[in-house]
């Protein structure tokens, strides 16, 4: 029925670590649907921005809100697959007790995962692969395996909006591509996606939205309209492509 | 009197019982509580917990008068926490890294411990005599009261713990994720930090402020060499730590002017440094047997790949060739060929040896296409 609902709005958001600012100033609408890529310079303040978003970071000033309600209300509705390299894969747990952390969330406190989850969990784990992995020790998983348990933790969510830092980073072409599937599944089931994301070149290939950041907001919008020389350059302080010596 | 003895003893005599089991609760509530330290990678929070909570002693000795432990064990539970929020609040508020304010609140606390602890000493009151206990700790203070302290407890901190499991877990392994999934990441921080805290006070009068932390990390640090599984890893400190508890109150009962917390301490270490060599998971020697096997494999299968690309040239690829022919390529030793008639590869009769039907789907399969692009 409604067509263009908005699934992100942040209005205003500045985060300063320290005095120096990392962000300034953000408004940012972020339409129902769309797999849009954030993409800047390092220190550019991608990942702050999706953590402000999710309320990790606390912003000095701004709000941010979720589906046209408070991000806390929305809880339920967002999912996020952090970075890989932000937990210790040393940490004594198996591939499945990872994805079941996924579930946690809406059994609320003290509650325990039942058999209900532990069967949406292990679908969640055939859906990226990892199956036969279930059971391993996960500092015995490869950089790429994690990446995908990391993104079966969230599937298991059942979220409207996966938010996602870096997920192709370390990760082999084989687990690019399965990732890159995973992601294009959900979008077509409706879901909204917003993904930090490096690799410039495969930006146009990836995503159908994208935003500029460098600690402001560069410009947003759809890959078609906005991803451009000038947009790259506004952002990255050189024309990279002409910058890269033939 | 033999070890024996001693250890029945330990469970008989009515005072070395209550010293024994006493020794062993806190050394289980310690492994059990510790294990989540050592996972935060907070090991040496403990530390300076415990130097913190000396001055908190000697300042309930000198507001009350009284020397009942529980009295002086709340002054250092007091001031035990005061420094951890200290600490915490050093690391947030200003550029300073954890280990800086660790070792700042640890000596500034225990310095100002040990000056009240002199002053105290100097006050023309006997009854001050017996507070620098609390710096290695005496076991044989130990009453029944204590105990049921001690045990209290720790049934209290199993309860909690068997609670919020799920929520203790998920805050260990990845804090930022439970944020998003709506838990109160600071109350589960709060809950056990207050639990670390409240153990290394109870730890004071048995190990005192010097040795508690190893009595924390010991249990854990071993636990972690033998299972990759949270749950019994916890469970597995625990006993570690009361095991440690058992063995050091007895080798202490055993001798004369024993301290029982240094022995507790140095046998928790030796657990930990048996754990390090001969775990099967992590262990040191168990890793240096699978290096040297796979080696052994390794040679074996190099054999068996050169061996295979002679075997190939013929028709029948079980044909016979002399073993002098492969060392025209590369020396082998005689006991990796042994090994591979045993696995079956090949056949040896004399000077010949030929590759068998297992040994050539071995060889073939070994690399799939790698195979097929050898000469």
């Amino acid at each position: 029925m409604e067509k263009d609902r908005i699934a992100i709005r942040v209005d205003d958001l500045t985060v300063a670590y320290n005095y120096k600012p990392v962000l300034w100033d953000i408004d940012l609408v972020i339409p129902e649907g769309v797999m849009m890529a954030i993409v800047g310079p390092n220190g550019a303040g991608k990942s702050t921005l999706i953590k402000a978003i999710l309320d990790i970071v606390k912003p000095i000033a701004g709000s941010v809100q979720v589906f046209g309600k408070p991000y806390k209300n929305q809880r339920k509705l967002v999912a996020y697959v952090p970075q890989k390299g932000s937990v210790d894969w040393d940490f004594p747990t198996t591939a499945i007790d990872v994805v079941l952390m996924g579930t946690y969330g809406s059994l609320g406190w003290i509650k325990r995962p039942g058999l209900a989850e532990k069967k949406a969990a292990l679908e969640a784990l055939e859906k990226v692969d990892m199956l036969s992995f279930k059971d391993r020790q996960i500092s015995q998983l490869s950089g790429g395996q994690q990446q995908r348990v990391f993104l079966a933790r969230a599937l298991v969510q059942n979220a409207s909006i996966y938010i996602m830092d870096e997920p192709f980073q370390g990760v082999d072409a084989t687990t690019e591509i399965a990732i890159v599937n995973i992601l294009k599944e959900l979008r077509k089931a409706g879901k909204t996606l917003v993904v930090v994301h490096h690799d410039l070149q495969t930006v146009p290939e990836y995503f159908d939205w994208v935003t500029f950041l460098n600690v402001k907001k560069i410009a947003t919008g759809p890959i078609n309209d906005i991803f451009n020389d000038d947009n790259l350059t506004k952002t990255y302080g050189i024309n990279y492509k002409v910058a890269i010596q033939k | 009197m033999s070890l024996f003895n001693i250890f029945i003893e330990l469970f008989t005599d009515t005072t070395l019982r209550t010293i024994t089991i006493g020794t062993m609760v806190l050394g289980a509530a310690s492994g059990m509580l510790g294990s989540f330290a050592v996972l935060r990678k907070e090991s040496l929070l403990g530390d300076a917990i415990s130097h913190a909570a000396l001055p908190g002693i000697i300042l309930a000795f000198m507001f009350t008068g009284s020397k009942e432990s529980y009295i002086l064990l709340i002054g250092a539970l007091i001031v035990g926490l005061i420094g951890t929020l200290w600490i915490r609040g050093i690391i947030h508020t200003t550029q300073l890294k954890t280990d800086a304010a660790l070792g700042l609140i640890l000596s500034i606390f225990f310095g100002f411990g040990m000056l009240l602890l002199t002053y105290v000493q100097k006050l023309p009151d006997a009854n001050q005599a017996g507070l620098d206990k609390y710096l290695f700790g005496q076991a044989a203070t130990l009453v029944s009261q204590d105990v049921y302290i001690l045990g209290g407890v720790t049934m209290f901190a199993l309860l909690v713990l068997f609670l919020f499991w799920k929520e203790f877990k998920i805050m260990l392994f990845d804090a930022d994720y439970a944020k998003t999934l709506g838990f109160n990441v600071k109350f589960i921080d709060i809950l056990i930090t207050f639990f670390i805290v409240l153990t290394i006070v109870l730890g004071l009068q048995t190990v005192g402020v010097v040795l508690m932390s190893a009595l924390l990390l010991a249990p854990a640090a071993a636990a972690r060499q033998w299972t990759n599984s949270l749950s019994k890893m916890v469970a597995l400190a625990a006993f570690i730590g009361a095991l440690a508890g058992l063995i050091g109150t007895g080798i202490s009962a055993s001798e004369e002017n024993l301290s029982t917390g240094p022995v507790i301490v140095i046998v928790a270490s030796a657990l930990v440094l048996f754990s390090f060599i001969f775990s099967p998971i992590r262990g040191i020697l168990f890793q240096q047997i699978r290096l040297h096997q796979n080696r052994n494999n390794l040679e074996q299968m190099k054999t068996l790949q050169l061996m295979f690309n002679i075997a190939i040239k013929h028709k029948d690829f079980t044909h016979p060739h002399s073993i002098g022919i492969l060392n025209n390529f590369r020396g082998f030793p005689k006991s990796s060929l042994n090994k591979m008639v045993e696995n079956e590869w090949i056949q040896i009769s004399g000077n010949q040896w030929n590759l068998t039907e297992t040994g050539f789907k071995e060889a073939k399969e070994m690399f799939h296409s790698n195979t097929e692009n050898h000469e």
